[in-house]
């Protein structure tokens, strides 16, 4: 069907589209299943992560 | 054979309207959110699209796309199995389980750079120093690779030489990176991603369409199989479609061991312990965001190193179909019925006799053939012979020069307005790449060497000017190295050196201080230690592309390229295979026997997740 004879490299042939599959079924049905909060130490970090890259 | 005629007033404008394009969406970044930082201190999301293409430009570069699809001409579509591993590792592996750990213990550390997380992780100002060392000298080979791929693209494309190309890839890339660009402007990543998302999408469809449809072309492949140049089959390629000969004690099968631990494993796996990489899971919101960016990141990865692979593998079919057409006389027929025969490479000379062509051994060039027409001819002396015509594989026409593929594809199979376009997605490929690469010389400089060493505190004025300094000088010697190295497929080979050397030196302490708390200093040390010297030895005195080139091993073994030159296949095993193993088990059974660091350290690190979301709001 793919025309590539070796089982090696169309297993990696289609793999890649397998994997990228399950990507976008892993992205779909977690999408919102992670909490997603803020805690005051990812915001010092923040602050401190911003103000390392203005200085550079 | 390559290059276009000059660059026209036309492509000037184009280029000129990219850059001022991607300069506003920079200064509107500048003046509001422009940060990933930017939007978790203001407590807002970035689009997961934003965030994933922001990533993947960041990841990919002309080093991917130039480098590695120039290889997968060369070697033949095996390299699809590291589009699999950038994908299933790269993506999926580290932003489902590295990604959040990494995340957390960072911003409870307090740690922004990679030295700065193993550093306070292990409590050791030496591991930091270690780590920021590794990257401070070892990445500009890194960015050497990105600049040159980008450099010979342009030569090709526009005609120019490839040193003028390099002076204006380097002035591009110093406007961008020492400036603005090393703020991580989202907006500017994301319209680099777009740009080099269309030019992929176009370019595979470009070329499958060509060749009849996607079984079309790869069964034409399949067909070519004979037309592997002689060197190639001797160790051990069997056609583009196939993998190379595997097994051990026979140089038959040094191509397999080069694809599959430098090419594949090396910067499959390396990926993980990629210092500019990791620090941007600390840039993320939460989880969620994470979550949501690895459906984009996967699909953008696999068209990003994909279509290189399977178009770079596809162009040697697409030149021996509409490729120039090359003439000479039969030395050794391959296949009379396909009339495809070992030719001699002829030109004529100014009085219009055919005289041999040389090649780089001063030796008639005797190349593969398909052969199209017959037609009698006299020599230089005046003697009649019969002259074939015919076409080739792409790697007659580069000259087995990988890093040429990709650029000699485009410039001679694709429509011109598409080489400016294909030009601006290399552009955007490497300045995402390169300003998160300096970016991290910088922090790795100020941070994780001038800080430690000196005891100063964080953005000291002398700390901030180690970091700009160490920008300009990174951006030197990657200059140089472009300008110095140019042989062989020098690209993949510079970039999976580095990911080889993070992989091995980094990957165990990191991964091992991520999810166990039994991991000790003195273990993390022993296994950095280990891993580097390891890689380097094998570097300098095994790995015989690499020993050769260094010179050292020469010294020892009185002009042999490798300290096991006469044992098979060990000369182009990759670093990684002897030294990650050892790198790991170093890790293990230091830290089995040595101190463990103490409980409050360890639950500042490690804070339970109930914890951390009581603490939220």
């Amino acid at each position: 069907m793919l025309g590539i004879p070796d089982p090696w490299v169309a297993t990696a042939y289609l793999g890649c589209i397998l994997m990228a599959i399950v990507s976008l079924i892993y992205g779909l049905v977690r999408r919102n299943a992670a909490p997603d909060e803020i805690t005051p130490v990812d915001r010092d970090w923040a602050i401190e992560e911003r103000k390392a890259d203005h200085d550079l | 054979m390559t290059g276009q005629s000059g660059l026209g007033w036309i492509d000037i404008l184009v280029i000129l309207l990219y850059l001022i394009a991607t300069g506003y969406l920079g200064w509107l970044g500048y003046r509001g959110t422009r940060s990933a930082a930017d939007f978790l201190v203001g407590g807002r999301s970035a689009h997961p699209v934003i965030m994933a293409i922001s990533y993947g430009a960041t990841f990919i570069s002309t080093a991917a796309i130039v480098g590695f699809g120039g290889v997968a001409g060369l070697f033949g579509m095996s390299l699809l199995w590291l589009t699999f591993l950038n994908i299933g590792v790269g993506i999926f592996i580290a932003f489902v389980f590295l990604g959040e750990p990494t995340r957390r213990m960072g911003h409870r550390l307090g740690a922004h750079t990679f030295g700065e997380l193993l550093g306070l992780r292990y409590q050791s100002r030496a591991v930091q120093i270690f780590a920021g060392t590794l990257v401070f000298l070892f990445m500009p080979l890194y960015s050497a690779a990105v600049m040159t791929g980008g450099s010979i693209f342009a030569a090709t494309q526009f005609g120019i030489d490839f040193e003028v190309a390099l002076l204006i890839f380097a002035l591009i890339t110093a406007a961008y990176v020492v400036p603005g660009g090393l703020k991580a402007v989202m907006y500017t990543d994301t319209l680099q991603g777009f740009v080099m998302i269309a030019a992929m999408i176009f370019l595979l469809w470009f070329t499958y369409s060509q060749l009849g449809g996607v079984g079309e072309a790869h069964r034409f492949l399949t067909d070519m199989a004979d037309m592997v140049p002689a060197k190639l089959q001797a160790i051990g390629h069997q056609g583009w479609t196939e993998m190379p000969a595997f097994g051990w004690g026979s140089n038959s099968y040094n191509l397999w061991w080069i694809v599959v631990s430098t090419i594949i494993l090396g910067v499959g796996i390396g990926v993980l312990a990629q210092p500019q990489l990791a620090v941007r899971f600390m840039t993320v919101r939460s989880r969620r965001e994470l979550d949501r960016a690895v459906p984009i990141g996967a699909v953008f990865i696999m068209l990003m190193t994909g279509t290189p692979f399977i178009v770079g593998s596809l162009s040697n079919a697409w030149f021996a179909q509409h490729g120039p057409l090359l003439n000479g006389q039969v030395e050794q027929v391959i296949d009379a019925d396909t009339d495809r025969a070992m030719v001699a490479l002829m030109r004529q000379n100014d009085v219009g006799a055919w005289t041999p062509i040389l090649g780089k051994d001063k030796k008639p060039a005797v190349v593969p053939l398909i052969i199209t027409t017959r037609e009698q001819a006299a020599d230089a002396s005046g003697q009649g012979f019969e002259l074939v015509s015919g076409r080739s594989s792409i790697i007659t026409y580069v000259k087995g020069e990988a890093d040429q593929v990709i650029p000699t594809f485009i410039s001679t199979a694709l429509p011109r307005w598409f080489g400016i376009i294909f030009f601006l997605a290399m552009l955007a490929a490497a300045m995402s790449t390169m300003s998160s690469q300096f970016h991290t010389i910088g922090t790795a400089a100020g941070r994780d060497l001038y800080e430690q060493i000196s005891r100063k505190p964080h953005g000291s004025e002398p700390s901030l000017l180690a970091m700009r300094l160490a920008v300009v000088v990174g951006l030197l010697v990657a200059v140089t190295i472009s300008y110095t190295v140019r042989e062989g497929y020098v690209i993949a080979r510079f970039t999976a050196i580095f990911f080889g050397l993070c992989a091995a030196a980094f990957m165990p302490a990191y991964i091992g201080g991520l999810f166990f708390r039994g991991v000790t200093r003195a273990g993390a040390l022993a296994s950095m230690s280990v891993g580097f010297g390891v890689s380097a030895f094998w570097l300098v005195f095994i790995k015989a592309k690499e020993a050769g080139t260094i010179g050292l091993v020469q010294l020892v073994t009185g002009g042999k390229p490798s300290l096991l030159a006469d044992a098979p296949n060990w000369p182009v095993v990759d670093p990684i295979v002897v030294a990650l193993p050892l790198s790991a088990l170093t890790l293990i059974l230091v830290s089995a026997f040595t101190r463990k660091p103490d409980e409050a350290h360890l639950a500042q690190c490690f804070t339970p997740r109930r914890r951390a979301r009581a603490t939220a709001s």
